[in-house]
């Protein structure tokens, strides 16, 4: 018993701290997104980046303006790795080989932040900070940018195809939000004792006697952002299990805050955008609701110690932080996978069968539970709008989204976006299996084995960038596998977004009367909850039979 | 609903519409028809039920090379599953096939009298005429094609168009001038302009509708088709991706249970049914006596947020009646009543013979009375007799002829029109001195039922307005009796069309009914326009269905209809996909209880074996599909109400009930099927 009351107590306190702060930054990204004054930095970034912040895109121009702006950080990102130890700061640390450096620029431009390498052991700080922390904002920044572009559509009517600027958009983002957040809840880190120096790596004695070598390097800041735009690359090869990235329980849930925020919020401002709160509660509602299942699932699971290795030790701690235990393990996974964030506090190859089966499933709902910054809220909306389909249907009317008619071309990207991302992750698995390369680097065999691939897939091709781990991944199968995984799977679902929020700007707003389905209210949240893990379930739960279902039946 | 205290029938009673019971004399008839649509060709329509086909013929190739019980049965049962899908189709089809037998005995080659250009008439095929052509055709002689009375009056048997046995008139000029080719003139003779192309007459039309033989895919129709696709897709690339993956954990699973699985997977039961669905939809309105000219038109209909109506004749019965007598001071109301029947004896009008009713009677005329009757100059008509006149008529009209104002009277004349009515001012002349009597009250009497419709189609969301010629205040107090949202008072056709206009631009779908020429602009405008079948050629060329029976009312039967056709789909589709839960639970233990043993806590059916288990889902994939045609043909229950109580209702009997179902159907299946040897 003593252990259920302070993991009913972290959650309590996640709540308070969400309910308190996600109205208001809902209410401010909405202002941001929709004002039309920019700030004095802002203009300044426009005119070195020559472009016209008050231009109204067409979506195709938008698109381009997404994909363009990526390709240059792929680039960036790729030729920074391949050149490190020609720079400043690189602690003598050589180039990163061809493959990897291409997966992980992918990596860091898709939000994924899948970390084929150890931090602290492959890059040297400049690469850390300008590289991979620079796309932590930007990243994150293009995810709310189209989030904030498909909202901004559904409010407009006969728009003829034009959903905003991008360049406004990102710098909006990156200057008022990310930015400021940032910063501050770095300094709330750093309080609480996370380093930030630029110290090289320390070789001391330990109490035992034996010899470590620390690495320290700017960790508070790169762990802020990390969190806040659901990246998830850390410092450090254990992530935010390492003391120095997350030293304390509160750290611990202060990350786990910095996580959902943004997710949450941006659903407040939905609502607020399409000019109906009630939209965004809805959202949100079934958002938290699929949150909500997972970390009690997941707790269930860890703390249960379900499975016979964990019931003869008396517990699921292998692969867990002494600092954080079963409970709050299992919270920061629930949430890391929820979100397309991707950072651990524990090994996630090491949790019970059913918790790591859970953690798969959150990251194969498309990560909207409440998803990756911006990438959660549209990935939600692209499955409302196949709820509004079905049941629009039910209700014997053409379905209709916010009064926006679901015809012919709009079901067409919705259900080319539905295709997306369960064909890159099954043809995904596929090709692992079926070539000797895959599961070479596999470290158990058996379903468990199969689990660590299956992992590996999702978590890349969701743009999540968690590891299982036991799987070696920095071959160059796995490297060139998964860097397409993270680039079509970030890129051909926001294409589609795109290119739907250019029909629903061409399209007039229908008024809403009393035969119009109401896409908010109890019976819309528990329907879109339905729909989005059936669909999901369907899909999926022939490949999650052989791993992690078999695994916990064992 | 239909409390018919009226004497009019109440036309919008579904009565011709049988239900959608299915025997089995219907299923061996459509066969032929369905095993014709087999052809890959004709499948492509219908990509789901294609990977089907194709699903059995790779079954079949590999069970000819590897013969099992297992094989075979999943053969069978998959071409079972391509033949029930086809038969819902072909059964749909089917229904309309003897309606179109009736229609095309009208299309017999008749001789026609074709009018020269110079004078003078030929004798030609009927056949051979076409557009603009003028024929003759005198009493017992068939019209030789669809066109406009242009020269006199005639009366018309139309019973094998519409199924109307009364004789209706068709004359020249005014909104009653077109006729259908194959009716019968019984009396008089007319000329009629042909309107028409051969092979494109109202019938050529009607006949291809009700065979389905015509029939385009919808948008919505569409739509969900792409859903479909993309489910497919998704569960095809689940399928061919499981080999790898089985294999790799030592669970190697042969390519028949594969396309098994494949084939429970995919959405097989809406795939099989859609287009059944929408042909009995069609079927449905056709029963009712509306010819849909596109079935976009009956999908909108689903959708309309406004429906206009005129007044006359659609929320009230078409006239007014007598409901009261008002007599001045001095006069007494026996005094009244006499002069106001004796004024009506003559007047055949509806409003006269009401007024005879209401005052205790019919009798005869008297002899040696002088008939006055009613004319547009003197607005009055009445009777002489004994030297008494007794006049009535409009008010200003007869207070002239009385050559007298009176203040009471005014008062009772403004009382009865800002009431809804309209008076009628009855005077007598009786030896030498006039004297004004007092006012009949005609009243507008709002068909019995409205209000009620009116209440359900607001809760469906759908708003009412009421047209009509009558001035703002009679307008709004017949509007509030009958309860209608919204009036369009003194309306022209120019209004009419404004108000469409107008509201189509704030993004409401408009749905009017009208007859006359000068509705065809707004009949044209609106969504969905129902041109009434009694009205003029410009009207039905203007609207997009026309009603055979020329009941405005029926207008909120064809947004019913609509409405249950979109509903139907949905609540099948939901149903579909639902099933494939319970699929999953009997077909993957089975696949791999053999590799992983503690998978067969999964198997919550408990299925005999893991044979066994698969061929009862691939049965009960099939069976399902011949148990819902009736459902699809009928249609599912609709009753209106806001969209959440349709959404819970239909959420909870398809949703839900398809979530169980399986389980239940796949055990007995099995129960059966375990009894085969060799599974």
């Amino acid at each position: 018993m003593s252990e259920v009351l302070p993991a009913l107590g972290q959650i309590a306190c996640l709540v308070v701290l969400l309910v308190l702060l996600v109205p208001p930054l809902g209410r401010f990204l909405a202002h941001v997104y929709t004002s039309e004054k920019h700030l004095a930095v802002e203009r300044v970034t426009y005119r070195v980046l020559r472009v016209d912040p008050d231009a109204d895109q067409h979506w195709r121009t938008y698109a381009l303006s997404v994909l363009g702006f990526s390709l240059v950080g792929v680039l960036f990102l790729y030729a920074f790795g391949r050149l490190q130890q020609l720079l400043p700061l690189s602690l003598g640390f050589p180039a990163l080989p061809a493959d990897g450096a291409w997966n992980t620029a992918v990596s860091f431009v898709t939000n994924t932040n899948w970390q084929w390498y150890s931090g602290e052991a492959a890059l040297g700080h400049l690469m850390q900070m300008a590289g991979p922390t620079v796309q932590n904002f930007v990243s994150a920044g293009v995810g709310m940018a189209v989030a904030a572009a498909f909202a901004r559509a559904l409010s407009r009517t006969e728009q003829g195809g034009r959903i905003g600027n991008f360049f406004a958009d990102l710098v909006r983002t990156v200057v008022r939000v990310l930015l400021p957040i940032s910063l501050v809840s770095a300094c709330v880190l750093i309080v609480f004792g996370a380093v930030q120096n630029f110290a090289g790596s320390r070789t001391m004695t330990t109490l035992t006697g034996g010899t470590q070598t620390l690495t320290g390097g700017p960790v508070a800041s790169q762990e802020s952002i990390k969190e806040l735009g659901t990246n998830g690359g850390g410092f450090y090869n254990v992530n935010s299990a390492h003391p120095f990235e997350n030293p304390t329980a509160f750290t611990n849930l202060f990350e786990i805050f910095l996580i959902l925020l943004i997710p949450f919020a941006m659903a407040w401002a939905f609502g607020l955008i399409v000019k109906d709160r009630r939209q965004g509660i809805a959202v949100g509602g079934v958002m938290a609701l699929l949150l909500g299942l997972s970390i009690g699932l997941v707790t269930w699971a860890e703390m249960a110690g379900v499975g016979t290795a964990p019931q003869l030790a008396g517990g699921a701690m292998e692969g867990k932080e002494v600092r954080f235990g079963e409970a709050a393990s299992a919270l920061f996974a629930a949430a890391t996978t929820g979100t397309s964030t991707g950072a651990v506090n524990a090994m996630h190859d090491s949790m019970t069968a059913p918790g790591g089966g859970v953690v798969l499933v959150n990251m194969m709902l498309g990560e909207i539970a409440p998803g990756g910054v911006g990438s959660g809220l549209y990935g939600m909306l692209m499955i409302a709008v196949v709820t509004v389909f079905l049941s629009g249907l039910m209700v014997g009317r053409t379905p209709e989204y916010l009064g926006k008619k679901i015809g012919q071309r709009e079901i067409v990207l919705v259900a080319l976006y539905i295709l997306t991302t369960p064909l890159l992750l099954l043809v995904g698995i596929a090709v692992a299996v079926s070539f000797d390369a895959g599961p070479a680097g596999v470290l158990n065999s058996g379903p468990h084995g199969f689990s660590e691939m299956l992992y590996a897939v999702t978590s890349a091709s969701n743009n999540n960038g968690s590891a299982f781990g036991g799987l070696t991944s920095g071959t160059p199968f796995w490297n060139t596998l998964l860097g397409l995984e993270m680039l079509f799977g970030r890129f051909l679902p926001m294409v589609l977004v795109l290119a739907l929020a250019g029909r629903f700007a061409s399209a007039k707003r229908l008024p809403a009367n009393a035969g119009t389905l109401p896409t908010h209210g109890p019976l819309f949240v528990t329907l879109l909850t339905g729909v989005a893990l059936v669909v999901v379930g369907l899909t999926f739960v022939p490949v999650l039979m052989l791993g992690p279902v078999v695994e916990s039946l064992s | 609903m239909n409390q018919s205290t009226v004497t009019e029938p109440e036309p919008s009673a579904p009565a011709k519409e049988s239900s959608g019971v299915l025997t089995t004399a219907q299923l061996v008839e459509a066969l032929p028809g369905a095993l014709r649509k087999l052809d890959p060709r004709q499948l492509i329509a219908t990509p789901v039920m294609l990977v089907v086909e194709a699903g059995a013929m790779l079954t079949t190739v590999l069970s000819v090379l590897d013969p099992s019980t297992l094989g075979w049965m999943v053969t069978v049962w998959l071409w079972l599953t391509v033949v029930f899908g086809a038969l819902a189709e072909s059964v749909a089809e089917g229904r309309g096939k003897a309606q179109a037998a009736s229609l095309r005995a009208l299309q017999t080659e008749t001789t026609a009298h074709r009018r020269l250009p110079g004078g003078g008439v030929e004798e030609v095929a009927s056949t051979s005429l076409h557009t603009g052509d003028v024929v003759v055709v005198a009493a017992g002689e068939r019209i030789p094609g669809d066109g406009e009375v242009i020269e006199g009056v005639a009366s018309v048997d139309e019973s094998a168009v519409t199924g109307e046995s009364a004789p209706v008139i068709r004359e020249s000029g005014g909104d009653r001038s077109a006729v259908t080719g194959g009716t019968v003139v019984l009396s008089d003779q007319i000329a009629v302009r042909i309107t028409s192309e051969p092979g494109q007459s109202f019938v050529d039309r009607m006949i291809s509708l009700v065979e389905g033989s015509a029939r385009q895919k919808t948008p919505n129709e569409i739509a969900l088709n792409v859903l479909l696709g993309a489910l497919t897709v998704i569960f095809v690339v689940v399928c061919v991706t499981l080999y790898p993956v089985a294999r790799y954990a030592d669970a190697d699973q042969s390519v028949l249970v594969l396309v098994a699985l494949l084939v429970c997977l995919i959405p097989t039961t809406i795939g099989a049914l859609l287009s059944a669905i929408g042909i009995a939809g069609m079927d449905r309105l056709v029963r009712r006596n509306v010819l849909a000219m596109s079935g976009r038109a009956v999908e909108a209909a689903g959708d309309i947020d406004v429906l206009l109506l005129d007044k006359t004749g659609t929320i009230t019965l078409g006239n007014r009646h007598a409901t009261e007598l008002l007599a001045l001071d001095g006069v007494s109301d026996e005094e009244l009543a006499e002069a106001a029947l004796l004024s009506s004896l003559a007047d055949e009008t509806p409003e006269g013979r009401s007024v005879v009713e209401l005052v205790g009677g019919r009798r005869p005329v008297p002899a040696g009375a002088t008939l006055v009757e009613f004319s547009a100059t003197t607005r009055m008509s009445g009777i002489d007799l004994d030297g008494r006149e007794v006049r009535k008529g409009a008010a200003s009209a007869v207070a002239a002829w009385a050559e007298q104002r009176d203040a009471q009277l005014d008062e009772l004349v403004e009382r009865v029109s800002s009431s809804g009515g309209t008076p009628l001012v009855v005077a007598e002349a009786a030896g030498g001195r006039r004297r004004l009597l007092g006012v009949i009250h005609l009243k507008d009497v709002v068909k019995p039922g409205m209000r009620e419709r009116f209440d359900e189609l607001r809760s469906m969301g759908i708003r009412t307005v009421m047209i009509t010629g009558d001035n703002a205040t009679t307008a709004h107090a017949i509007a509030a009796e009958a309860g209608v949202d919204d009036v369009l008072a003194e309306a022209t056709p120019e209004d009419k069309l404004g108000l469409i206009r107008q509201e189509q631009q704030g993004g409401r779908l408009v749905a009017m009914c009208g007859d006359g020429t000068n509705d065809a602009p707004a009949l044209a405008q609106a969504d969905v326009g129902v041109a009434m079948n009694t009205g003029t050629v410009a009207a039905k060329e203007a609207g997009n269905m026309v009603d055979l029976d020329s009941d405005p009312t029926k207008l909120i039967d064809v947004v019913e209809i609509g409405k249950q056709l979109l509903i139907t789909r949905g609540a099948l589709t939901t149903f579909s996909v639902a099933n494939d839960v319970a699929k999953y639970f009997a077909i993957l233990p089975a696949m791999f209880v053999v590799a992983f043993p503690q998978l067969d806590v999964l198997n919550v059916m408990q299925l005999s074996s893991p044979g066994s288990a698969i061929v009862s889902a691939v049965v009960f994939n099939a069976l399902i599909i011949v148990l819902l045609i009736p459902l699809a043909l009928r249609g599912v229950k609709y009753t209106p109400s806001s969209a959440s109580a349709l959404l819970r209702r239909n959420l909870l009997i398809y949703g839900i009930g398809g979530l169980i179902a399986p389980f239940i159907g796949i055990k007995l299946i099995d129960l059966v099927v375990s009894l085969l040897p060799g599974l």
